[in-house]
């Protein structure tokens, strides 16, 4: 049996008694690239929180690479990519060492840095496109640069596995063109991705199984729906099997929102 | 002058102490300003006082005494940060009351209390330290160096951003509370020099001065280290000219006019900057929301 990137067997969280994960059962193999989709407040983010160990899981179980995230110590095979670069406290800090930083994972406490180390950090900035700015404080880039500064943080670490919140949400159409390619350089290289987005744009086509969370449950869970396709078609039948009852008709789209 | 001073063994012991402090507080200082918790100091410093109290009223080293209370004070802040809550803020105002109330209380009870010796760890005596303070604030200060050596760059990466911290699988509430003591040996080892309530501006200062400048986090520390020798080593010249000058006093003014000449400075710096690249606007970030 191959192991899995992440297994969650009816994953549920709640804040504060409100539930936000109703149930969850995901499998994410790997070489798969699985894009998590749904309405803002739907618990997609909090489902990729809760994959990493970030979020706590009320009930249930998950496992990345066959481990509790508690007890997993093989951490150099996730790439994370959260949702916005932290500036701390105004404490500038370079491009080139923000990226540097994703090598963390890989470096011992008493060794310095390596050759290889500073190998991976030089090629993440290249294929963002960052290598010219490798100087500059990251508080000085737009906020589109400063996904790619994420995205090449990740990059460095050279992990197994990237885990993507929301890498498209308010970035410049170049910045999502750049990362479409990049992800398709990675895939083609047979890493796995799990990705949070709102809408898909120029990622579509590298997505290979698309996971729509409606109220913090699955409500949907294969090929990526396409709403300009299949879906828009009057009369098509949404295959939701864990929704209790279709929350809208053709015109709303597979986010279930209302257009 | 100076050369006539630097046989004078006093001299020569507050020297010391300011070179050490004045290296230690802002590399310990940049994370923690970092880490958005620059009155972190200033409330390890409040509870310190209680400690120094206590070694008084028991008759053990008040140094050692503070090292203890300090270091528990700086852990009991950071599980209440941890936690996370609104309630949080209160519960540190408490703390840090409850530290300079029961300081203040303790040293009225103790034999060898008086109001002399409360304001020297108040406002600080670099005059009167002692050989045996030389070799508790060497001591410390190699700790806190040390720390900055082995764990900078994991402490980097926790004060940037905890959550990457979680998922690099670093040892992120082991490290929260390594930075945490650290800051409370180093508030310890500034007592003597710049005062318990004056502790945290050298941690502060010389960082917040050292950022109008530059573009990265070493170079950040590295300068804020050399501002902060600079400011204790200015401030205790200063006091030894004229008697009337207060040396802790001396040396945070001494910060502060620094920080408003690397305001001016630092503006220009920027200002060629944004001439450089187009693309220099600052972007609003909305750090504080999470997921």
């Amino acid at each position: 049996m191959s192991e899995t990137a992440f297994a969650m067997t009816d994953g549920r969280v709640s804040f504060d008694g409100k539930p936000v994960l109703r149930g969850i059962d995901l499998t994410v193999c790997p070489g798969e690239v699985v894009a998590l989709l749904g309405a803002n407040g739907s618990g997609k983010s909090t489902l990729v929180r809760t994959l990493l160990g970030l979020t706590p899981l009320t009930s249930g179980q998950t496992l990345v690479y066959g481990t509790p995230p508690g007890r997993f110590r093989e951490w150099w095979r996730i790439g994370y990519v959260p949702q916005r670069l932290q500036v701390g406290g105004g404490v500038p800090a370079t491009v080139r060492e923000v990226v540097a930083s994703g090598r963390i994972a890989r470096q011992s406490r008493f060794r310095r840095t390596s050759a290889a180390d500073k190998a991976a950090v030089a090629s993440a900035l290249e294929a963002v496109r960052l290598a010219d700015r490798a100087g500059d404080p990251v508080q000085s880039l737009s906020g589109g640069q400063q996904q790619r500064v994420l995205i090449a943080r990740a990059l460095a670490g050279e992990p197994d596995t990237y885990v993507m919140d929301e890498p498209t949400a308010g970035v410049d159409a170049e910045t999502q063109q750049l990362l479409a390619d990049t992800l398709a350089r990675l895939v083609e290289a047979g890493r796995t991705v799990v990705l949070v987005a709102h809408e898909l744009g120029p990622l579509e086509p590298i997505i290979t199984r698309g996971v729509v969370i409606r109220e913090g449950r699955i409500a949907h869970d294969g090929r990526p729906p396409r709403p300009e396709g299949d879906c828009a078609r009057p009369g098509h039948e949404h295959q939701h099997p864990h929704a209790e009852e279709p929350v809208g008709g053709p015109l709303t789209g597979w986010q279930g929102e209302p257009r | 002058m100076i050369f006539e001073l630097l046989q004078e063994e006093l001299f020569q012991l507050a020297l010391i102490a300011a070179l050490l402090v004045g290296l230690c507080a802002p590399a310990v200082g940049t994370f923690i300003v970092q880490r958005r918790l620059s009155l972190l100091g200033d409330g390890i410093g409040h509870v310190a006082l209680t400690g120094v109290a206590l070694g008084f009223l028991t008759g053990t080293t008040p140094v050692l005494t503070a090292v203890l209370v300090s270091i528990a004070g700086a852990v009991a802040i950071e599980l209440v940060r941890a936690r996370g809550r609104t309630s949080g803020d209160v519960a540190l105002a408490l703390l840090f009351y409850g530290g300079i109330a029961g300081g203040v209380m303790l040293m009225g009870i103790a034999p060898g209390g008086s109001n002399a010796k409360l304001n020297s760890y108040l406002f600080g005596a670099i005059a009167s330290v002692t050989v045996e303070d030389i070799w508790v604030i060497a001591a410390l200060a190699a700790a806190v160096i040390a720390v900055v050596v082995i764990f900078g760059r994991e402490l980097f990466v926790l004060c940037q951003d905890e959550e990457m911290a979680k998922a690099s699988g670093l040892p992120v509430r082991f490290l929260s509370l390594l930075i945490a003591v650290t800051a409370a040996l180093t508030v310890v080892i500034a007592m003597r020099v710049v005062g318990l309530l004056l502790v945290s501006a050298l941690m502060v200062i010389p960082v917040a001065t050292s950022q109008q400048l530059t573009r990265g986090f070493r170079t950040t520390m590295g300068l804020a280290m050399l501002f902060g020798v600079l400011a204790s080593v200015g401030g205790l010249l200063a006091s030894t000219y004229s008697a009337k000058v207060p040396p802790g006093a001396a040396i945070v003014l001494l910060a502060l006019a620094g920080f408003v000449l690397a305001l001016g400075v630092g503006k220009f710096v920027r200002r060629g900057r944004t001439q450089e690249s187009t693309l220099s606007e600052r972007p609003k970030l909305r750090v504080e929301e999470v997921a």
